[in-house]
């Protein structure tokens, strides 16, 4: 879900940058607060561990594939959401400058989609309120947390997965980088990041179940009073019912999805002349580079110039990309490429 | 190798690069942080018809390729992440918009296939500003130039924290993945069974150790600061360098290169 620089407009961009940078420095006010200096070593090796973390493959039973895990909720059900905010920020960082996963100008955005909605959404509006709720109180203390953490899991990864795609959509459109409508393009994402959502969740479950069996202080808002109590719950069985409500959810969803084909393929076929109008709208006035120097010099070149009398129909064209246009596209490639044997000749020189 | 093996790979490939000894490598870490983000600002500011105005601004980061001795052949490598989804949003452009802009040898070409030649285009200039920015100048520099623009400390001081144990962690999963599909051949992934296990045992370690590492960085002195790479001080010629490519980028913005270029040939 890493968006590239390309797909944002300046604005936007800065605007993104504005939110992120107003919840880092809310998180890094709140870190001060606690004044607890031994916690940065602990954000920094969780930060890194869930950085590599998401690369291992995961197999989802009875199907080929596999899926990842999700860094945003595990980090603020292990550190809080301030700093797990802050590991994910750092974690996007590095992602962004050192693998070019993302931009540096998109950064604002991918830091808003994904630590924003994994971290403070993930922590305050789903994994606390569900934690410290009376649910699964039949399932008895141990049984109960245990439930209580997988389904926080997964609605948080679910949820803030769907909330980051949807910004995704929101921040492309806004930028006007594509002609997709944004009904089409919310139907094309939205699906997608609902499976993936479900086995990221699944799997953060079963790391947090894990901890929580060994070191339950570790987790945050889990009840670790009653710990003798035995639970009679299984992941393994939850897992199961989980799958089959999955595979109904979707098998149901997808009969909808071709009952009515709104969406993408509506948009694709049925709705080409709106599109036309909006692209026509657009563009009659911003463009068309006027250049007083080729005016000036228009005497030499009616003398000097290839193809005096050639004319193309469309050679005024609002995008600049008339005729001359390519032919000074091809010469700008043509001295990139004589840089690039310039500098291989240099370079052998001074070996040499 | 695995994909794991291969980040690791990756990250130590960047540091080769960084640390080597061209001019631009020279320059200071500000000035190139700067220009970077101008750079790419500038990319990002072109409307999406105007791709023979864009196409100017690729003579820049050749320059910086050429200059740098950084090697190409890795940067296309990076551009496996970012191109998919730029294309899978730009691939429906020639879909909807289907008015010819300009015809090519009596082949029309429609403003759908222009914006998402120039939507391509702005991804690579983009990802090859911020990966020639990384590939000239070393994380620690860079982290000392981002306290110069006043970022906090604590999270600068975290990125390079964190960038170090990247390392270690990533290099220790790699064994503990080779290390299970050893004992598991033919199976693809974690099995569901130990999907909690696998990382929540080298996280539990990892926790623990933490303490141990903030007890030795308080042995070596660490009192809530950061000593970064020394910083060396950035001299005129940095300043004009900056204020030269800044320049040059609004000058290519304003003043389309490749029409004027091309309006000396052809009339």
């Amino acid at each position: 879900m890493h968006m590239a620089d390309a797909l944002l407009a300046p604005a936007v961009a800065a605007t993104m940058y504005v939110a992120s940078g107003t919840a880092t420095g809310i998180s890094l006010h709140k870190l001060k607060k606690e004044d607890d200096p031994a916690k940065l070593p602990t954000m920094a090796v969780t930060a890194a561990l869930v950085f590599a973390g998401q690369m291992i493959n995961y197999t989802i039973p009875g199907t080929g594939s596999s899926g990842h895990m999700c860094g945003g909720m595990l980090l603020s059900a292990l550190l809080g959401p301030q700093a797990g905010f802050l590991s994910m920020v750092v974690i996007l960082t590095i992602q962004c400058l050192l693998f070019g996963d993302g931009g540096l100008m998109a950064l604002g955005a991918n830091i808003w989609n994904m630590a924003f909605y994994g971290c403070f959404v993930g922590y305050y509006l789903i994994w606390r309120p569900i934690m410290k709720s009376g649910l699964f109180k039949g399932m008895g203390p141990k049984g109960g947390q245990r439930a209580k953490i997988l389904l926080a899991s997964v609605l948080g990864c679910v949820i803030t997965l769907q909330l980051g795609a949807f910004s995704v959509v929101l921040e492309t459109s806004l930028s006007g980088i594509t002609e997709l409508p944004f009904g089409a393009f919310v139907a094309l994402m939205q699906p997608i990041h609902l499976a993936i959502g479900l086995i990221e969740g699944l799997v953060t479950a079963a790391v947090l179940l894990f901890v929580f069996e060994s070191r339950p202080e570790l987790l945050k808002d889990a009840d670790t009073s009653d710990e003798k109590v035995k639970g009679k719950f299984s992941l393994k069985a939850t897992i199961a019912i989980l799958a089959v409500i999955v595979l109904l959810v979707g098998g149901g969803l997808s009969l909808l999805a071709s009952g009515n084909p709104d969406g993408l393929e509506w948009a694709l076929f049925g709705n080409a002349e709106e599109g036309y109008a909006e692209n026509m709208g657009l563009d009659e006035e911003d463009f068309g580079v006027k250049s007083g120097a080729a005016d000036t010099a228009g005497a030499i070149q009616e003398k000097t110039a290839l193809l005096p009398d050639y004319a193309f129909p469309e050679s005024e064209s609002p995008a600049g990309t008339s005729f001359s246009g390519v032919v000074g596209s091809a010469l700008v490639a043509g001295v990139a490429l004589l840089i690039c044997v310039a500098g291989g000749f240099f370079r052998k020189k001074k070996k040499a | 190798m695995n994909k794991m093996e291969k980040a690791l790979h990756e990250l130590s490939e960047m540091d080769e690069l960084a640390a080597g000894a061209s001019p631009i490598h020279r320059l200071c870490a500000p000035g190139k942080l700067l220009t970077t983000i101008a750079y790419i600002a500038v990319v990002l500011s072109f409307h999406k018809y105007e791709l023979s105005g864009m196409l100017a601004l690729l003579l820049y980061p050749v320059l910086l390729f050429q200059i740098s001795g950084v090697s190409v052949g890795s940067f296309f490598y990076k551009l496996r992440i970012v191109l998919p989804l730029v294309m899978a949003v730009g691939l429906f452009n020639p879909f909807f918009d289907r008015q010819i802009l300009v015809t090519v040898g009596g082949v029309g070409v429609s403003g759908g296939v222009i914006s998402m030649l120039t939507l391509m285009l702005k991804g690579v200039l983009c990802l090859m500003a911020s990966y020639l920015l990384m590939a000239t100048t070393p994380i620690d520099v860079l982290c000392a130039a981002l306290r110069k623009f006043h970022i906090p400390g604590t999270l600068v001081t975290l990125l390079l924290l964190t960038y170090r144990y990247i390392g270690v962690m990533t290099e220790e999963l790699a064994t503990m993945t080779e290390a299970y599909h050893l004992r598991a051949p033919g199976q693809k992934g974690i099995h569901v069974s130990a999907w909690g296990s696998f990382l929540g045992q080298l996280l539990l370690r990892s926790m623990d150790r933490a303490e141990e590492l903030y007890n030795s960085m308080l042995l070596r002195g660490y009192h809530q600061h950061f000593h970064y790479a020394p910083v060396k001080p950035c001299t005129w010629k940095d300043g004009a360098v900056t204020l030269c490519s800044i320049a040059l980028f609004l000058l290519l913005r304003f003043c389309n290169v490749a029409e004027l270029l091309g309006g000396l040939f052809v009339r």
